[in-house]
């Protein structure tokens, strides 16, 4: 039980007066992020990265990480009271999640949409309590070569699990890893496709790309459909909390199936949305009163929410142990890791035990103040969308500024920044997925690294990527994801496919 | 959502999807062709000890080519081709009622900084577009823009930027 004394351990580091107070700030700000349009977790977590420079880097990611539970819990909020999902992965909850609130049951629908996040980030953390440390022993041993056969997997992964044309996600993976190389090319030190403009050598940050894409880009998004936000009200009491805990416990089955897919849709990187609708599907097929979804079911919301909940905190787990983050907002907090000096990957869990099981025991302490705070405060932050969306846009477009400024302290990053901004709204428009492009901005220098070292290796054969049986599977098992479009569709000559129902509705992410 | 739908019902104009949608695919190869041609200019084969700089990025100059090129064939001659109106006028001039007003404030933030350049900003945007009365509108700004200050400069103290103008400079800020 080695891994329960180090997360003893890691509690022990993280109780202090200052960092509990810091996991409130993080909850508050988060709640507050994932309730506004426009901010979401990960540019939320990446605008205020900054003020975060001067904490000590325990500090830094119990509140980061804080303000990352707080917007999960935060985009359920909007979707049941206001029909207005909050955050992509909360669209799912709007289907039975807002009928409720209708006939009048918006406590109930609340209080189990909550409690459901809870237990699916529970699930998901005591998952990676244990699975981390195994993860990353056996990346310990890992090379250049292995490594590069994980980063291909990862992004193969997002074409052959992707939604919509592969074209587009191959695309936006392409102009991230094209930025990515823009700058100081790390291992010959030449400048590479700055076209002789000086302040191009600091390259793109994706920092700056993440607030542009989804900040701007969604507050542009938001004022085209003309918002007017009519919302029901949310009163939460302890009657209703506890008359909903006790109707929870009769769904443990779709509990544990919508935590299982949401593991697994969160370290492969499936990210939170999918799995939300995936669960949401799967629950309808699978519940007696299937038919009745879409009505105001508590099971439509518990499904949805628990997957997104687990799929969120697992995520986590290949940040952690790999260096590979598994998600948008776990690639911001990987950028903050190496800004407060920390060097992501299997060696963090040796070299730093006080960060690494630290955050660990935040992830178990933050979900429980984040549910504390938000059965406690909701009607406070259901009120804040009754601010009119023309106090709101210029206030987010501020906050956007000044996150892009603080990054580098330079004004040419917030040019950037709606540059990005207009992109984000013209790909969000055109169904280009977002989270490839942030993703290959963050890992293009990492995977190019790997395998220019790889290839250093091998004297420049690519037949290094079959060397062992374990990075041939990685690699065979890529280049599988990356040809599934074509593969899939020649199987589907083969025998038809069965119709799946909710491929019609799914979002790309 | 119901706004939509209203402006849905009326006779919508604008330039269809597909169009936009090869435009989108023209830059992507644009941007593909610049990149090759970058990394030509490095040099994209091997050298003697392995890659040379241009290697990676001409490989991923060439994924966008393909990947523009794709996406422009589905637009312009694929079967489900997307005729739905991209924005109508009415929608077009609400993102860019957001859009122009964000751009002269990043613009003007060269000259007077962040702070005074949003109080303007926040407050200009409530007056014009919002229709709110201007001591509503002075004063919210006002009271966003002193909260950010104590939250930025003596909170977590992270200076920003100020431009010419800076009204507190005597004390230390």
């Amino acid at each position: 039980m080695e891994e329960l004394n180090s997360l003893f351990h890691g509690f022990s580091v993280i109780l202090t007066p200052m960092n509990i107070l810091l996991m409130f700030v993080g909850i508050i700000l988060g709640v507050l992020i994932g309730v506004l349009p426009g901010l979401g977790g990960a540019n939320g977590v990446a605008i205020l990265l900054p003020l975060t420079f001067t904490m000590t880097p325990v500090s830094a990611i119990i509140m980061l990480s804080c303000i990352y539970w707080g917007a999960l819990f935060g985009g359920a909020i909007t979707s049941i009271l206001f029909n207005i999902p909050g955050e992509p992965w909360s669209v799912a909850t709007t289907f039975d999640g807002y009928p409720m609130a209708q006939n009048g049951q918006a406590g109930a629908a609340l209080t189990a949409a909550f409690t459901s996040s809870f237990i699916g980030a529970f699930v998901a953390v005591v998952m990676i309590t244990f699975l981390a440390p195994l993860v990353a022993r056996f990346a310990l041993k890992f090379g250049p070569p292995e490594f590069f056969a994980v980063y291909l997997l990862t992004f193969c992964s997002f074409v052959g699990m992707g939604k919509g044309s592969p074209f587009k996600i191959l695309a936006s993976m392409a102009i991230g890893f094209a930025l990515a190389a823009v700058g100081m090319d790390t291992v010959t030190g030449q400048l590479r496709l700055t076209f002789g403009i000086p302040d191009l050598m600091r390259g793109f940050d994706f920092l700056i790309a993440v607030i542009g894409l989804f900040g701007i880009g969604e507050i542009l998004l938001s004022m085209e459909e003309g918002l007017a936000f009519n919302g029901k009200s949310g009163k939460i009491n302890a009657k209703v909390v506890l008359e909903t805990w006790k109707r929870l416990p009769k769904y443990w089955m779709t509990s544990i199936r919508s935590s299982l897919i949401g593991i697994w849709m969160g370290i492969t990187p499936g990210g939170a949305t999918p799995a939300s609708f995936m669960s949401y599907g799967l629950a309808k097929k699978m519940s007696k009163d299937g038919a009745k979804f879409g009505t105001g079911k508590i099971e439509g919301v518990i499904a949805p929410e628990t997957a997104a909940h687990a799929a969120g905190t697992s995520a986590l787990l290949p940040m952690l142990a790999l260096g590979i983050p598994g998600s948008p907002t776990a690639a911001v907090l990987l950028g903050g890791l190496l800004i407060w000096g920390l060097q992501p990957g299997p060696l963090l869990f040796v070299e730093q035990k006080d960060f690494v099981w630290g955050l660990i025991a935040s992830m178990y302490l933050g979900n429980l103040v984040g549910l504390i705070v938000v059965l406690t405060t909701v009607p406070l932050f259901a009120s804040i969308l009754r601010i009119p969306f023309s106090i709101i846009a210029p206030v987010i477009v501020v906050i956007c500024a000044i996150g892009a400024y603080t990054v580098h302290n330079a004004m040419l990053d917030i040019w950037f920044m709606m540059g990005f901004g207009v992109v984000g709204y013209l790909f969000k428009k055109l169904d280009y997925p977002l989270a490839p492009l942030v993703l290959a901005l963050v890992l293009g220098d990492k995977a190019e690294d790997s395998f220019r070292q790889a290839m250093l290796v091998s004297q420049g054969e690519v037949s290094i990527m079959w060397s062992n049986p374990l990075v041939g599977g990685i690699t065979a098992l890529a280049l599988i994801l990356l040809l599934w479009p074509l593969i899939s569709r020649v199987l589907a000559k083969i025998r038809p496919p069965k119709k799946t129902k909710f491929a019609a509705e799914q979002p790309v992410d | 959502m119901e706004p939509n739908q209203q402006s849905g019902t009326e006779l919508r104009t604008g330039v269809a999807t597909y169009v936009i949608e090869a435009i989108v695919a023209f830059c992507i190869i644009i941007m593909g062709a610049v990149v090759l041609q970058g990394s030509r200019a490095l040099g994209s084969g091997w050298t003697s000890d392995g890659p040379g700089s241009g290697y990676f990025p001409f490989y991923i100059g060439v994924i966008l080519c393909i990947s523009g090129a794709g996406t422009l064939y589905q637009a312009l001659f694929g079967k489900n081709r997307n005729t739905e109106v991209f924005v109508d006028s009415e929608q077009l001039k609400r993102v860019l009622s957001v859009l122009l007003p964000a751009l002269v404030y990043v613009l003007i933030i060269q000259f007077i900084g962040l702070y005074v350049a949003s109080a303007f900003y926040i407050a200009l945007f409530m007056i014009i577009l919002g229709k709110f009365s201007r001591i509503k509108s002075v004063l919210t700004a006002l009271i966003v823009v002193v909260l950010f200050f104590f939250m930025f400069e003596v909170w977590f103290k992270v200076p920003l930027f100020k431009g010419y103008f800076d009204p507190l400079s005597f004390l230390g800020y």
